[in-house]
């Protein structure tokens, strides 16, 4: 068992991601107007069709590609020596620092602190029928889990089988999936969290609820 | 009434003047105001003597200043008079003209589209001492003043699915039916069945109901009016408006606003003075037949004498559609005539006319409402052609019938009977040789290299769709190529991103590969010449009526110059490209809207064109096809000359399907709007290139109507595939290999040229 406030403590540390924006194929670089501290926007829109701050623009025969930002942030360094300079695929042109929200650092602790049980097969993924029971009349943590229980229930193509659950004994402390949209595999279905840690989750995660700062 | 109420429904009048002219005319509101007031504190006071008499005076000086307001009302004010809440709706319409009714299809909310009224309903007229109850089905879009799940009288899909379902009841029970058109346009969601494919449904269907239908325009805007406007009688009250599009959206295209700005005022009424849209104005273009006259400033619910009126009218237009194409009766034919332009003489509900037809006469009923849409709008369009031209373009016409008749309906015939009877007994014969031939083909099988192993290549031939691959076909060599293949420079596909295609050199694309990317398949847009020179056989491209000229019937200021530009940038007349041509030595009409001479919008001469397309098509018996290049829906500035070409084109082809036709359509790139909801919208056959878009109304249009937004891929060839509107998605470079497929094979055995 890995220690849960250590790793909080890492993220506290450097409380962002770094994002190096580098050059997707070879060609001539054009910065756009960006300098290091300007704060920039990622995709947006229900659908994130619309596009990020453009960061730089390539061109390749006469064909002019935008590279936008991936991510809200903030431009820490802006490589102008290449401007105007043909550069290879891969050379890093801009490096991005994304601040993380409290919900991304959320995700990234509960991740790597619960066990996750993920879907072995494209379908749609219900709560076994006592499971699900309990689930609505007092929450998913309710549920304690063991090795072999009937968890699940697998449905496609009017086929249904019961799934049952493997790793370590605990309780249900997230559940990543929707009924009636498709799981493809691999993906996580629940976390599961071991019952001495549960006390020491709930703390960090309200802590990081607290004490997170977000900074735009 | 007494005093209270009477000066209540004053002062609802004075607001109902302020509304109505917004800001104009505040000298003679600031007027009645003062008096209003002044009686209201007198009162109050106790100093009137005679509270009757002020009262009555008071409320002639509010008929005088309404009487000359009237001569003053500009076509925005009219528009505004339409959508005032104090507007009588279709639910007034039910209790005041009708004796009595009933609504069907559900009701307020709890229906399956509330917008959508329905109802049975009766009128009572007396023969002599008899009482005779006469049952119409009444179909129409309710505003439902503030409620809000009316949608404003927008109705969406299944609430014109609804309408058509009791259209058909309506034929079933042979009873006519009244419809009012109380709609600012339909409700631009594509879900099934979609909003441009109902209106389409609509529309065909509707062409051929056999039972009479009268139409009553109060406020018609475009799609959603015509969804149940095509009738045998057009009535349009005086205040209503009938239009191609609502004033605000047509000055925002006119002053080519951008997402969320809004347009002035002075254009917004400029281009309603523009765009033709009173009741006088589609009098005089002839797309109504009669003008109901309403009280001064248009009629609200109290005004109980126009209700009187507009039952008179209604059931006039009812008798007369009626007689027009009953056999015999004369006398009650003539009173009608007679009364046309008059007075009030005669009342009609003492005047009994039966309401049903026998069957020639729904044939009459239907072959009459073909006619009368045919001549509409058909001086709209510029025909330039000389006289002579004309005159032997009318010689052919009538040979082409000559021959065509004997051809196919003379001897056709006979020789379809004969090569039935003839398949029936070689059928026979060959069950016959089967059992006969059968031990003698056991032995030739069992020996090596027996001729029964089927060819796995014709197999599949038979069998399947083609596919693009590499051998066997063009490989690049394709005889049109795009001037965008001359750039030398390489283009990125926009799935790239998503699916790792590598770049594009322009001249590989453009020229090579037909605008389509080798890694993902992704169609780039591609000129209208390419198919015309790939996808028909080499120089068999015949044009016709080529002279059809677009105009600007309406005058639309600034119009001219912008179609001169058109005609000159794209070297064509019209939108429209009509012609004969042949794939694989298969005859064929093709009517092909061009995306660059304005946006592939139609108009009185594209509408034309495309009619006398599946004219042609009809008369030759050749299969007709539409490859709808692009089109950005009707062209708003010929007005109601653009919206009129629905149900006109509409007709032109149900009548060539319904005489045996195969109508084939084809989309590539945008093609949105009207011709969306009627003309093409009605083919049973519809397919599209991988690069279109379809849809009722644009991403723009539907942010801006509904509020909502839509996913950037809602219009894709793909999503117009799951929601059932299309039939099929092709390649480019297949469109050819396909299209001779569907020819061959969606034809089926009554076509014409098989």
């Amino acid at each position: 068992m890995f220690d849960i406030t250590q790793l909080l403590d890492e993220i506290k540390a450097s409380p962002y991601e770094e994002i190096v924006v580098t050059a997707p194929h070879t060609g001539v670089v054009t910065f756009a107007d960006v300098r290091e501290g300007t704060r920039v926007i990622g995709p947006s829109g229900t659908w994130k069709e619309k596009k990020g701050t453009l960061l730089a623009t390539i061109e390749r025969e006469r064909n002019q590609k935008p590279i936008h930002a991936v991510e809200k942030g903030e431009v820490k360094e802006v490589l102008r020596h290449l401007e105007g300079a043909f550069v290879e695929a891969g050379t890093p042109l801009v490096r991005l620092r994304h601040f993380l929200s409290k919900d991304e650092v959320l995700a990234i602790i509960l991740k790597k602190a619960l066990h996750l049980f993920v879907a072995p097969e494209r379908a749609k993924y219900y709560f076994a029928p006592d499971v699900d029971k309990k689930v609505k009349a007092s929450g998913a943590s309710s549920v304690s889990l063991h090795e072999g229980m009937d968890l699940f229930i697998m449905s496609r193509m009017k086929r249904e089988a019961s799934l049952a659950y493997s790793g370590p004994s605990g309780v249900i402390y997230a559940v990543y999936f929707q009924h009636n949209e498709n799981v493809d595999a691999g993906q996580p279905l629940i976390g599961v969290c071991p019952p001495d840690q549960l006390s020491l989750i709930e703390d960090v995660v309200a802590r990081v609820q607290t004490e997170w700062e977000e900074r735009e | 009434m007494d005093t209270e109420k009477r000066t209540q429904h004053l002062a609802e009048r004075l607001g109902y003047i302020r509304d109505v002219f917004g800001g104009k005319h505040n000298e003679n509101i600031a007027l009645l105001d003062s008096k209003l007031q002044e009686f209201n504190l007198r009162l109050s006071e106790g100093s009137i003597s005679d509270e009757n008499a002020a009262l009555t005076t008071l409320e002639d000086l509010f008929d005088f200043v309404e009487r000359k307001l009237e001569a003053e009302l500009t076509p925005m004010d009219k528009v505004r008079i339409v959508r005032h809440p104090q507007r009588i709706c279709l639910r007034d319409i039910l209790e005041n003209v009708y004796d009595n009714y009933t609504e069907i299809g559900g009701k307020d909310e709890h229906s399956i589209d509330p917008s959508m009224l329905i109802a049975r309903a009766y009128i009572t007229r007396r023969s002599g001492k008899r009482t005779i109850n006469q049952p119409v089905l009444v179909i129409g879009q309710e505003k439902g003043h503030g409620e809000e799940f009316r949608n404003g009288g927008s109705v969406k899909p299944w609430g014109n699915a609804k309408a058509l379902q009791y259209m058909k009841v309506a034929e079933t029970e042979g009873i006519p039916i009244h419809t009012y058109v109380f709609t600012p346009g339909s409700y631009p969601v594509e879900d099934y069945p979609g909003a441009a494919q109902q209106i389409a449904r609509n529309l065909y269907e509707m062409a051929g109901l056999r039972v009479p239908v009268i139409a009553v325009f109060s406020e018609g805007g475009s799609g959603g009016a015509e969804a149940i406007g095509l009738s045998d009688r057009r009535l349009m009250l005086s205040h209503g408006y009938y239009s191609v599009i609502s004033p605000e959206g047509a000055a925002a295209i006119e002053g080519r606003l951008r997402h969320g700005q809004r347009a002035a005022p002075e254009l917004i009424e400029k281009c309603a003075q523009q765009l033709r849209i009173t009741a006088e104005d589609n009098l005089r273009m002839g797309y109504i037949d009669h003008v109901v006259t309403e009280p001064p400033l248009g009629a609200r619910p109290y005004h109980y004498d126009f209700f009187r009126g507009l039952r008179q009218e209604i059931i006039r237009a009812t008798d007369e559609v009626i007689l027009g194409v009953k056999g015999f009766a004369p006398f009650r034919a003539m009173v009608l005539r007679r009364r046309r332009g008059k007075a009030e003489t005669m009342d009609l509900d003492n005047m009994y006319v039966r309401w049903s037809l026998s069957s020639s006469a729904k044939d009459r009923l239907v072959n009459r409402r073909h006619r009368k849409f045919n001549r509409l709008a058909r001086n709209a369009a510029r025909d330039r052609r000389p006289v002579l031209r004309k005159l032997s373009n009318m010689g052919w016409d009538a040979w082409w019938d000559i021959y065509s008749y004997f051809k196919y309906d003379l001897l056709r015939k006979h020789q379809q009977k004969i090569a039935y009877l003839m398949e029936e007994v070689e059928a026979e014969a060959q069950v016959l040789m089967e059992k006969v031939a059968a031990p003698w083909r056991k032995i030739t099988c069992a020996l090596p290299g027996g001729a029964c192993q089927s060819s796995e290549q014709t197999e599949r031939e038979l069998t399947t769709l083609s596919d693009w691959d590499e051998e066997g076909q063009r490989s690049g060599n394709w005889s049109y190529v795009s001037p965008r293949a001359k750039e030398d420079r390489a283009i990125t596909c926009p799935n790239a991103g998503s699916h790792g295609c590598l770049d594009l050199w322009a001249p590989d694309l453009f020229g090579e590969f037909a605008g389509v990317c080798t890694y993902c398949g992704h169609h780039f847009p591609m000129e209208y010449q390419w198919y015309l020179h790939n996808v028909f056989d080499e120089g068999s491209i015949f044009e016709f009526n080529a002279e059809i000229e677009a105009g600007n019937p309406l005058g639309f200021e600034g119009f001219d110059v912008k179609l001169e530009q058109a005609k000159k940038q794209t070297g064509l007349k019209s939108g429209c490209v009509t012609f004969e041509a042949r794939i694989d030595n298969v005859k064929l009409v093709v009517a092909m809207l061009v995306a660059p001479f304005r946006g592939g919008s139609v108009g009185a001469a594209e509408g034309e064109k495309f009619v006398q397309a599946a004219e042609r098509a009809k008369k030759k018996r050749y299969p007709f096809l539409a490859y709808v290049h692009g089109t950005a829906g009707i062209r708003i500035q010929e007005g109601t000359n653009g919206v009129i070409q629905m149900p006109r084109c509409t007709m032109a082809v149900r009548r060539y399907i319904e005489a045996g036709g195969l109508y084939l359509v084809l989309y590539d790139t945008n093609s949105y709007a009207g011709p969306l909801a009627s003309f093409l919208g009605c083919s049973p056959y519809q397919f599209s290139i991988r690069s279109a878009n379809i849809g009722f109304a644009g991403p723009g249009v539907i942010k801006e109507t509904t509020g909502v937004d839509i996913p950037p891929d809602y219009h894709r060839a793909y999503r117009a595939l799951s929601r059932g509107h299309i039939q099929g998605i092709w390649d480019r470079r297949d469109a050819r290999m396909n299209l001779k497929q569907a020819l061959l094979t969606m034809g089926g055995r009554n076509l014409y040229y098989r």
